[in-house]
């Protein structure tokens, strides 16, 4: 049990088009209850995700991308100390940093990037993202289910 | 020999981005600074068609870090929209906790997130230690301040609002809830260890005003003009009041102005340069009438604070000032703690106001044509201007942000942090950062910004007037 935990951050901005992928998938999981499995929608990341970070033991971090392959990508990251010139931005590896320093966890992360092609002032993503969404949530699920079968 | 231009380019965004540009005249000097971002035509266009019931929820996409107060300042616009004057005594106490809460987490971020690193760790410090994570391996306790305080403040909108994120809390005439007991009770328990902690991050800060004293006074500083809300007893207000400038030394230039008169004492103006608009005062024409806003304007401008500690921290930060304002640009960061400990202690008095399980909501009055509402955000004044059809749907929104009043003050601080560390065509990481230092006072709103994978590089160019490259930076 004390490994199952998981974090899914999904974060942008839903008033920006394809930038609500994030949040789409946080939603999306959320609405399905799956035991130990922790979904937050968000604008942006902030430091108290750290806290959040800190209390499971894998972490994905959800973002649009404009750039890079479709459907998705994933990459593993490591905590990295920074600071922007403005609050409006924090990276995920900032937020791992940062439970790393204060709460001494640094859980696997990856950050899963799904490809998104409008970015303008609508509330809705393109039928493109709408496909990619499905195939990044099914990913996530096939991998939260494949956790739990390995699980003792 | 023609002018040369630096451009430093720290975003790329969709519908625009924002860069330095920094232009030399013929001897090598700095003659200008412009500091360019992203702006918020494009949105008021979106809310246009909407019906003015929607947009307090709306409005949120505009700010991943101020949401709350784009809620509550469009709420307060729908208000008079919807006839109403005054709401009941437990809306206008629930919209102030709300309220209370944002600021005091936005401020929370900006504070330790952004500042701390360099004035704590010093603004010479190394680049890889000088971020969060160098403040914590040097004060461990910090760490936990940033995390809990701005915690303490989403668990605040989340108990106003319903839901940490997207709160749906107002509703044109009132709000949709009161106070449960359970919440009230919860946070009633960590707010004492909250007020502590603030103080404690305030009195870290002076250790590092007084040990740069002349930093401190000069960094990126010139006298400036303040604009903010004050209470109808000249006291410092965030969420309603009357519109106060004043000049360089203190004295008024309007008072008791009241928000939906703004466009009288107000005039926003298009340069063709940025996509930005430069508001200023109108008395004093567009040479003269910028001014600042934000934290350090609130307590420029305030005669007293209502809470015990914030007022005794601002006779304390006035001082400052040998009898007049304040100008240091970085006591931005002081003034904002102070702030925040305004917010701290007036979450305790209403968490004891027996108010806030009132049940007489919302009233209702009689549908008017506009809407026009100011409200003190945590990087300064808020204007929400609204026009409704017969229909109920919006057909025209302005809105003023607080980084849009601040505009030609970032202009300035970024000139004069130029004007002292840019020597020869060199972009140094010592300008960069300097820029970064000046910048991160006032905290820019990126706001209805994209904020996709990759997005955010910090690009430095040096161009000739021609538009030839001399030399490029990038910080990813």
């Amino acid at each position: 049990m004390s490994d199952r935990r998981i974090l899914i951050l999904g974060y942008g901005n839903p008033g920006r088009g394809d930038d609500g992928l994030g949040p789409a998938v946080a939603m999306a999981v959320d609405q399905l209850g799956l035991p130990h499995v922790t979904a937050h929608d968000n604008y942006q990341l902030t430091i108290e995700d750290a806290l959040d970070v800190a209390e499971h033991d894998i972490v994905w971090f959800v973002d649009a991308t404009k750039t890079g392959p479709s459907p998705y990508a994933v990459s593993a990251l490591a905590p990295v100390g920074e600071v922007e010139f403005t609050s409006h931005i924090m990276r995920p590896q900032t937020v791992l940093a940062i439970a790393q320093q204060c709460y001494g966890k640094t859980p696997p992360a990856f950050l899963l990037g799904i490809r998104g092609y409008d970015f303008e002032f609508v509330e809705q993503l393109t039928p493109a993202a709408t496909d990619n969404l499905g195939a990044a949530r099914a990913m996530l699920l096939e991998s939260v289910r494949a956790r739990e079968a390995r699980a003792p | 020999m023609s002018a040369r231009k630096i451009i430093i380019d720290p975003v790329t965004r969709v519908e625009g981005h924002g860069k330095v540009t920094i232009r030399l005249n013929e001897a090598g000097e700095v003659e200008q600074a412009r500091f360019h971002i992203v702006e918020f035509r494009g949105f008021e266009r979106f809310i246009q068609g909407r019906m003015y019931w929607e947009v307090p929820v709306i409005v949120q996409r505009l700010c991943g870090i101020c949401p709350v107060s784009h809620h509550l300042c469009a709420a307060k616009a729908m208000d008079i929209v919807a006839g109403v004057d005054q709401v009941t005594p437990t809306a206008d106490k629930m919209r102030r906790l709300m309220h209370y809460g944002q600021v005091l987490q936005s401020n929370a971020v900006n504070f330790f997130h952004l500042a701390s690193p360099d004035l704590l760790l010093g603004f010479e410090a190394p680049v890889a230690k000088r971020n969060i994570i160098g403040v914590i391996e040097s004060f461990p306790e910090v760490g936990k301040w940033a995390i809990f305080i701005r915690k303490f403040g989403q668990q605040v909108i989340e108990a106003t609002g319903g839901r940490r994120i997207h709160p749906r809390l107002c509703v044109p005439g009132g709000v949709n809830q009161n106070l449960s007991v359970e919440h009230r009770d919860g946070l009633r328990k960590d707010i004492d260890q909250i007020i502590q902690w603030v103080c404690a991050a305030l009195e870290l800060h002076k250790s590092f005003v007084h040990g740069h004293e002349a930093l401190h006074e000069t960094f990126a500083t010139f006298p400036s003009s303040y604009m903010s809300l004050v209470g109808a007893d000249g006291s410092l207000e965030l969420y309603d009041g009357l519109l106060r400038a004043i000049d360089a030394v203190g004295k008024p230039i309007f008072d008791g102005v009241q928000p939906a008169q703004y466009r009288d004492y107000l005039i926003e103006e298009v340069r063709s340069w940025s996509y930005m608009k430069f508001p200023h005062i109108r008395s004093l024409g567009r040479e003269d009438g910028w001014y600042r806003v934000g934290p350090l304007a609130q307590v420029n401008c305030c005669a007293f604070i209502s809470t015990p500690i914030a007022e005794a921290e601002r006779r304390e930060f006035m001082a400052l000032g040998h009898g007049g304002l304040v100008h240091a640009t970085l006591a931005y960061h002081w003034a904002r703690l102070i702030s925040m400990i305004h917010c701290a202690e007036k979450i305790r008095d209403l968490l004891f106001d027996d108010e806030l399980q009132g049940t007489d909501l919302i009233v209702t009055g009689e549908r008017r044509p506009e809407g026009i509402a100011v409200i003190e955000a945590p990087r300064g004044t808020l204007f929400h201007h609204y026009t409704v059809d017969k229909n109920d749907q919006v057909t025209g929104a302005n809105l003023i942000v607080s980084t849009t009043n601040n505009n030609e003050a970032m202009n300035r601080s970024v000139r004069q942090v130029a004007v002292e560390y840019l020597t020869g065509h060199e972009i140094t990481e010592g300008l960069l950062n300097h820029i970064e230092v000046a910048i991160r006072a006032y905290d820019p709103c990126l706001s209805c910004a994209t904020h996709a994978v990759g997005d955010m590089p910090l690009i430095v160019t040096l161009e000739n007037a021609d538009g030839a490259t001399i030399a490029t930076r990038i910080k990813q």
